[in-house]
């Protein structure tokens, strides 16, 4: 017997339709890449977890936490001074800018700031200044080296081993200097030390030539890092970044300007913008940045109160027997400077009550405390704020889109460490 | 003793004498290829260092010159790990085809002259060039295999990469040489050498002593863009830096090579520099003349052992220069990125190429009317 059986064809422009709408389930699988926790081009342990399509990132998920050692915790059990040490471990890349940072923001809170000695200010700008270029060659280092151009990478270290030198001379360690106390430095520049850093920054500047030359009008180098990872400026300010990748999408802010502290105000510098916000863009910056330091340290060098050999015995430290130590001798021979040593080595320079914050214009960006103090010699709670991690959070933004070679450009130029971020 | 052993030649058959001497010269020319190998690592460290202002390998003999030994016995002497996760098979055969292409190539460039009646080249072929780039492609399934034998994320990418950028540049390469043979009209390499004797005949008279050897690449402008395309392509080839993706350190963590530990990671080290060593021996037999020298006569075959022993000498210093240039190239320049290579091959060389061939064809042409 036959049977009837009832076909039924759709239309052929709807048959397309539905075609096209599943297409998209038939471009086949993406891959999940784990970029890192250890991986030569997270610059420490950051773990970015990379969607692709072919070579095409289409998800990043960074990853952070993996060297957090709850440096703010700690903070809360252990005296104002003994805290230092603690911030050289943030951005070990600029320890010395770090210790400055975080002893002006306790200085804040104790309301003297501004009753620094000169020379105190000009020495702690100095370091910062040295910080920032040092931070910056091996930015710009790392960058470079991430792209491929491994020499660039040691000839910008071969400098900051420099940098290192003068910290020695200076702090008495290379790496954890913890140069700063409340209400000062832990001790004036020793002799000849003037002349070191002159030197220095007359090499530095040769040395930036040298790495300009093989990057800035290098084809490949410009290839690599041009309208690659644009941040345009609402984005940066959206994400909070700060220093030079802010300042490279063309927003002027610069905390050495805008909040001008130490003796900012009285030096004469110009602040880099960029005006894509693209890779390059923050190789530029970075590279004119470590030119306008080099001016401020020459300037600071200049007008140092006391000269180079401090002949006039300015002091560093506040005069201040309840905030810095007093001097040694005093200390055996006299009543009043033995109970106060007594005082700041056991419970630590007795804090107002109060909360303060303090954004610093660290080489990485605004390198921020906040201290909440309920008076005694240990903060009630200390935050840090840290520019490596609110400039990492940018980053599922701008890597969809690019390549995977991109990546390690985008990274590279954003100048993070992740003993800061992490912290 | 000698008259004994030249005695015993004599005696040999044509054919027993051809084995004889070709099994002498491969065994010769492996030796020595071998031994850049590991020297070519040394300069690498060596160049690396004077260009970055370090000292560079110092400690294993004088100028560190023992280094590559060291290298290689702890190479040898590593733990050979295998991970579970592998395609077996194809994980121990990828070292090993990366490294026998770069070998085989050798074998039809002309090293020298000749050394009393024996042509220094191991297969003089007619179709040299065809051979060298048929077994020139094959280097590349030791990437392909290693990448996908690791049956990991990286070397999967760094294997994808390298197929895609080889395969494209080969073309390239390729097509390079064309114009090449159609003014030479040989395929046979130890003929391209003899065709570069003397010298060049462009120049004007007036410069007087100021003369340029008659090498392919000074010949005309077209040769010199072929010159240019192939010197490219070959960086790309061998996998140096500007176009070392697959191997791209800071991306790929080390690319198609992360799984391969001890003497299968070396081997593709190996690859890489003899590779280097052969394209560096093919540039100079392909544009600058080979074992030639248009001074002192030394452009024509040698009569002697010494004279015969010098164009070896001239023909190793040709390389050693383009094996320094590689490896300078190395650490003054970042890397490409993926498209951005493929790019350029695909838009920028291979058109490049194609009009050269045409344009080379019809000035021959031209003047074969003229």
């Amino acid at each position: 017997m036959a049977t009837t059986q009832e076909i039924e064809f759709g239309e052929s422009a709807a048959r397309a339709q539905r075609a096209a709408d599943e297409l998209p389930e038939l471009q086949g699988e993406k891959m999940v890449l784990n970029m890192g926790p250890s991986h030569p081009s997270t610059h420490g342990v950051l773990r970015i977890i990379l969607e692709l399509d072919g070579e095409t990132i289409t998800k990043a998920t960074p990853d952070v936490g993996y060297l957090h050692r709850g440096d703010e915790k700690i903070a809360e059990n252990m005296t104002w001074n003994q805290f230092v040490p603690y911030t050289d471990r943030l951005d070990y890349l600029a320890p010395m800018a770090n210790n400055v940072a975080y002893a002006l923001a306790v200085e804040k809170l104790f309301g003297i700031q501004d009753k620094l000695p000169p020379r105190c200010q000009y020495i702690r700008t100095i370091c910062c200044e040295l910080s920032r270029i040092s931070s910056h060659l091996l930015g710009v280092g790392c960058f470079a080296m991430d792209v491929g151009a491994m020499t660039v990478f040691l000839l910008t270290f071969t400098e900051r081993e420099k940098i290192y030198n003068l910290q020695e001379a200076l702090t008495g360690a290379r790496l954890t200097t913890s140069y700063t106390r409340i209400g000062g430095v832990s001790r004036d520049l020793p002799p000849g030390w003037v002349d070191q850093c002159r030197k220095f920054l007359r090499e530095v500047v040769v040395n930036i030539a040298e790495v300009e030359t093989l990057l800035t009008r290098n084809k490949i180098w410009v290839d690599r890092t041009r309208d690659v990872g644009v941040i345009p400026k609402d984005v940066a300010i959206d994400y909070g970044l700060s220093g030079p990748n802010l300042r490279a999408s063309g927003v002027d802010h610069d905390l050495r300007k805008k909040q001008p502290y130490l003796i900012y105000q009285e030096l004469d510098f110009d602040v880099p913008l960029g005006s894509v916000g693209d890779c390059y863009d923050r190789y530029l910056v970075r590279m004119e940045e470590m030119r306008q330091s080099v001016k401020l340290v020459h300037q600071c060098l200049d007008k140092l109160p006391g000269g180079a050999d401090n002949a006039a015995k300015e002091p560093v430290c506040i005069q201040d027997g309840k905030i810095t130590l007093p001097p040694k001798g005093k200390v055996l021979s006299s009543m009043e400077e033995l109970i106060h040593q007594f005082m700041i080595v056991t419970t630590g320079v007795n804090a107002p009550v109060g909360e303060v914050y303090f954004g610093h214009e660290n080489p990485k960006g605004e390198l921020g405390f906040y201290i909440n103090s309920r008076g005694g010699g240990t903060p009630y709670r200390l935050k840090i704020r840290a520019p490596s991690f609110v400039n990492l959070s940018v980053l599922p933004h701008i890597l969809p889109g690019h390549l995977m070679s991109d990546t390690v450009s985008i990274l590279g130029s954003l100048d993070f460490v992740m003993g800061e971020c992490d912290r | 003793m000698f008259d004994n052993i030249t005695n015993w030649i004599d005696g040999l058959t044509a054919m027993q004498q051809f084995v004889l001497f070709s099994g002498v010269k491969i065994f010769a020319v492996f030796g020595v290829l071998m031994t850049c190998v590991a020297y070519a690592v040394w300069v690498e460290r060596k160049v690396a260092a004077a260009i970055q202002d370090r000292v560079g390998p110092n400690r294993a003999g004088p100028f560190g010159l023992l280094q590559p030994a060291c290298d290689g016995i702890k190479a040898f002497l590593k733990e050979d790990f295998t991970p579970d996760h592998v395609r077996k098979a194809y994980f121990w055969i990828a070292p090993a085809i990366a490294l026998i292409p770069a070998l085989l190539t050798v074998a039809v460039i002309p090293f020298g002259s000749n050394l009393g009646a024996q042509k220094m080249v191991i297969a003089d072929l007619n179709v040299g060039i065809l051979y060298t780039f048929g077994i020139v492609s094959l280097g590349v399934y030791g990437i392909v295999l290693a990448g996908y034998a690791a049956n990991s994320k990286y070397p999967f990418i760094g294997g994808i990469r390298s197929s895609a950028q080889m395969v494209s540049y080969e073309l390239a390469m390729g097509m390079s040489v064309i114009p090449l043979f159609l003014w030479v009209g040989d395929l046979n390499l130890s003929q391209l050498v003899i065709s570069q004797q003397g010298f060049v005949g462009w120049l004007p008279d007036a410069l007087g002593s100021v003369r340029l050897p008659n090498w392919l690449v000074f010949q005309s402008p077209m040769l010199a863009l072929s010159f240019f395309i192939f010197l490219v392509a070959a960086f790309a080839e061998t996998n140096r830096t500007p176009f070392d993706l697959p191997e791209a350190e800071q991306e790929l963590a080390g690319g198609y090579n992360i799984e391969y530990s001890s003497i299968k990671f070396a081997l593709f080290f190996m690859g890489e520099y003899a590779a280097m060593i052969t394209a560096s021996a093919m540039m100079v037999t392909l544009f600058f003349g080979g074992w030639t020298l248009p001074w002192f006569g030394l452009d024509q075959p040698a009569t002697s052992i010494p004279g015969g022993l010098l164009h070896i000498g001239i023909f190793f210093v040709k390389v050693v220069a383009f094996v320094f240039t590689i490896v300078w190239v190395r650490w003054m320049w970042p890397r490409f990125r993926y498209d951005q290579l493929m790019d350029l091959g695909w838009r920028r060389f291979i058109p490049l190429a194609l009009v050269n061939i045409v344009v080379t064809a019809l000035w021959l042409w031209i003047r074969s009317r003229s």
